[in-house]
């Protein structure tokens, strides 16, 4: 598409019935073939555009494509395991199947009560699967196993779309979710065998440190954002205070004080793994980032509402929580969702503290001997499947987004 | 008056915050009796834990890094392995902690890892000023320079207006700078993040010479796409002896970790290995019977079993072995033992007497 000829909807446009169609500017009733003619090929600058930007295109389609022939990939495919689940031992595997199990027939359940943007999630994660199932080098078992979560991702929309009572236990699932994969990951306390996170690694640690950060920072966020409002000074300064110094140092500074100055004033004794240390360092610093966005939200609530709230008796609790901290949360969806994909995306930063998550995992693979030099096809992979969650984030929070605030148009 | 109480009610808050903080430290139990270590206090520490914590790199080829199942393999990761043969009984005995350069040191000083295997150059200033006690040298390493063999460059003197690169952070771009002052030596340096990325830039010609350890640089040799092109200077820019590092103060486990590392010396010079270990338990020698543990009981002093060397040769291997698995002729790497041979084939190892 030629920039030139872009018009977006609110602009000033030349011509004055826009069609359906954002991008083109186009005629009512005008063929496609002819408006596209007219906007690729209308005057000579428009021509010379297409034709360069065309062959531009062409180049790095080639060597795209070329680079995806050329290589063969096995150092991805051998190193799939690691680059999963890390060091996670092999007959505890199962464990981790049961997360995926549980986390497959979930989002099934959720697409078939709800729709909407459970669909995406649904096809994004059964594509994932798909395409890791049916690699010829997927060993049969971890094949079957795939296939069984498309299977419940299927079989839950399926039960989800006929049976409306579901809806309750299903989100009473997803709240037990977090606590009973992460329990039964590392062993419920002794109940199982235990995993130390040492054996962590992967995309695996990679989803449990972002997990932990974003649900970690969200009470915590909505507690000093409340707090910097509030009209006892002690707490406001005291929120104001770890806000602003907690903004006002980089991420790296905050992993190297949960890693390297909490053991040395504590002597080393305080019986937290570097895992748990890196979680801490990750909720402080979103919770400071996250505070600052609800604020935003909670300013953007016009006081009628608080006066609304208050003549109908609400005392300040329940103004707060019933009335003003939805709406707040609401406004600012599109704020938190990129913070959440920018913590999914730094908690890579852990490879300076010698943690191993996704893209640390590649990188030590690319320093076995036998593998060296053979780091693009590793970066190019863990890059797609960043690039696929992320904007699967991104889409579900432009869909909430939209279903939220369907009231308001 | 309704500004007063909203003031005291803070006063109450903070006094309360102050006070959880003080409760949590107590309950903490913090005994801060780590940082300067008692002899003896590790090797107890280790005994009863079952369980070395050794600090390695995870991201080193042929040092330490992590093979296609997963498993922790390498030149110092055998090291390792050899200290919780000698000390455990049990070379699997180790939990491996993966350190950054950053976090290393801390790390010992903290007590967070018994022993440091991470490629780390023994120094005056971390001898001294970090709070580290060497064991003796595993690696005699040098930094070398790289250019390409038809460059013309065969010294450092011919680098005169050139690009050299080098990785940021690290003590080969101070070493890289002192020498070409001491020579006179006008160059310019361009740093890279990462070695991956050093190497391409030298590769597609945009810098002129690379400089980093010349293990690094034979290494490098596996990614080249050419590998004959290339040539590595005689020069050698700096001593980078490669040495596991314990935290100062505890002096037997530095004895521990030291004479586990003499013994695999010693069993090379005597031309003992994994394999035929056992054949000489029932030697005449009695140097080597003393090393072995059959006779006398050095095991003893250190607080070892008296068999602590015999169990690190037969689990690990002697220092000829360990050297050969992970940088010798089989491997991709080929380095020359060079100043890593023993004493008499013209190296520099030499093992202090078993007696």
């Amino acid at each position: 598409m030629i920039n030139d000829n872009l018009h977006y909807k609110g602009e000033p446009t030349n011509s004055l019935e826009v069609t359906d169609s954002p991008h083109l500017d186009r005629q009512k009733n005008e063929p496609f073939g002819q408006a596209l003619r007219k906007n690729l090929f209308g005057n000579k600058k428009n021509t010379v555009l297409t034709v360069l930007t065309g062959l531009f295109t062409v180049f790095v389609l080639y060597q795209v494509v070329s680079f995806v022939l050329e290589n063969s990939w096995d150092v991805v495919y051998i190193h799939l395991r690691l680059l999963m689940i890390g060091q996670y031992p092999l007959d505890e595997l199962w464990r981790l199947w049961f997360g995926l199990y549980y986390a497959s027939l979930m989002i099934g359940l959720t697409w078939g009560l709800w729709r909407g943007a459970g669909k995406a999630v649904a096809f994004t994660f059964g594509a994932v699967y798909l395409a890791f199932a049916a690699v010829p080098w997927t060993t049969l078992n971890t094949s079957l196993n795939l296939a069984a979560c498309i299977g419940l991702i299927a079989g839950g929309y399926v039960l989800g779309g006929k049976i409306d009572r579901l809806k309750i236990p299903v989100l009473v699932l997803w709240g037990l979710y977090f606590p009973l994969t992460i329990g039964l990951i590392m062993g419920f306390g002794g109940l199982l065998d235990p995993v130390l996170s040492r054996y962590w690694g992967g995309w695996l640690l990679t989803v449990i440190l972002a997990s932990v950060a974003i649900i970690g920072c969200f009470p915590l966020g909505i507690l000093l954002a409340l707090g910097r409002r509030s009209s006892l000074p002690a707490v406001k300064y005291v929120c104001i205070a770890y806000i602003e110094l907690v903004r006002g140092i980089p991420l790296i500074m905050v992993l190297f004080i949960g890693q390297l100055l909490i053991p040395l004033f504590l002597g080393g004794q305080t019986g937290l793994d570097n895992v748990t240390r890196a979680m801490i360092a990750y909720v402080f610093f979103a919770a400071a980032y996250l505070a600052e966005d609800v604020r935003g939200g909670l300013q953007s609530i016009p006081s009628g509402q608080f006066e609304a709230a208050q003549a109908l008796g609400l005392n300040k609790v329940k103004t707060t929580f019933f009335i003003i901290l939805p709406q707040a949360l609401k406004a600012v969806i599109p704020a938190m969702v990129g913070l959440f994909i920018t913590i999914l995306k730094d908690t890579s930063l852990v490879a300076i503290i010698g943690l191993a998550d996704f893209l640390g995992t590649a990188r030590r693979i690319s320093n076995n001997p036998e593998y060296l030099g053979r780091y693009l096809e590793l970066y190019v992979f863990v890059a797609a499947f960043y690039f696929i969650f992320c904007y699967l984030m991104a889409y579900v929070s432009r869909y909430l987004e939209r279903s939220l605030s369907k009231g308001s148009r | 008056m309704k500004n007063y109480s909203k003031y005291l009610l803070s006063a109450a808050a903070l006094l309360t915050l102050t006070a959880c903080a003080g409760g949590t430290d107590e309950a903490e139990g913090v005994d801060g009796d780590n940082a300067a270590a008692t002899s003896g206090e590790t090797l107890s520490a280790v005994l009863d834990r079952g369980e070395l914590n050794a600090g390695v790199n995870d991201q080193l080829p042929g040092f330490g890094y992590v093979d296609s199942d997963g498993n922790y393999t390498g030149f110092d990761i055998d090291f390792a392995k050899a200290i919780a043969a000698g000390v455990l009984g049990d070379a699997e005995a180790v939990n491996y902690r993966p350190l950054s350069a950053q976090e290393r040191f801390t790390a010992v000083q903290t007590g967070e890892v018994d022993v440091l295997l991470r490629n780390t150059t023994w120094t005056a200033s971390r001898d001294t000023e970090v709070g580290l006690d060497f064991a003796p040298v595993t690696f005699y390493d040098g930094q070398g320079m790289m250019v390409g063999a038809d460059s013309g460059v065969s010294s450092l003197e011919d680098l005169e207006g050139m690009i050299i690169g080098v990785e940021t952070g690290t003590t080969t771009e101070l070493n890289l700078a002192d020498q070409m002052e001491a020579l006179g030596v006008s160059y310019e340096t361009q740093t890279f993040d990462d070695r991956d990325a050093l190497i391409a830039a030298y590769e597609s010609g945009s810098v002129d010479a690379w400089t980093t350890d010349r293990s690094g640089l034979v290494s490098a040799f596996a990614v080249l796409d050419d590998p004959d092109a290339h040539v590595i200077l005689e020069d050698t820019l700096s001593k980078e002896p490669l040495a596991p590092a314990v935290l100062h103060g505890d002096d037997q486990w530095n004895d521990v970790v030291s004479w586990i590392v003499f013994a695999l010396i010693q069993a090379e010079e005597f031309g003992i290995t994994q394999d035929n270990v056992d054949d000489f338990l029932d030697s005449d020698d009695p140097d080597i019977r003393r090393l072995l543990g059959v006779e006398d009981d050095l095991g003893g002093y250190l607080g070892l079993e008296s068999d602590f060397a015999y169990q690190a040769i037969l689990q690990v291997g002697n220092y000829g072995e360990i050297y050969d698995r992970h940088l010798g002729p089989d491997t991709q790497f080929d380095l020359p033992r060079g100043m890593n041979a023993l004493y008499q084939d013209g190296g520099l190892h030499y093992s202090m007497p078993f007696r």
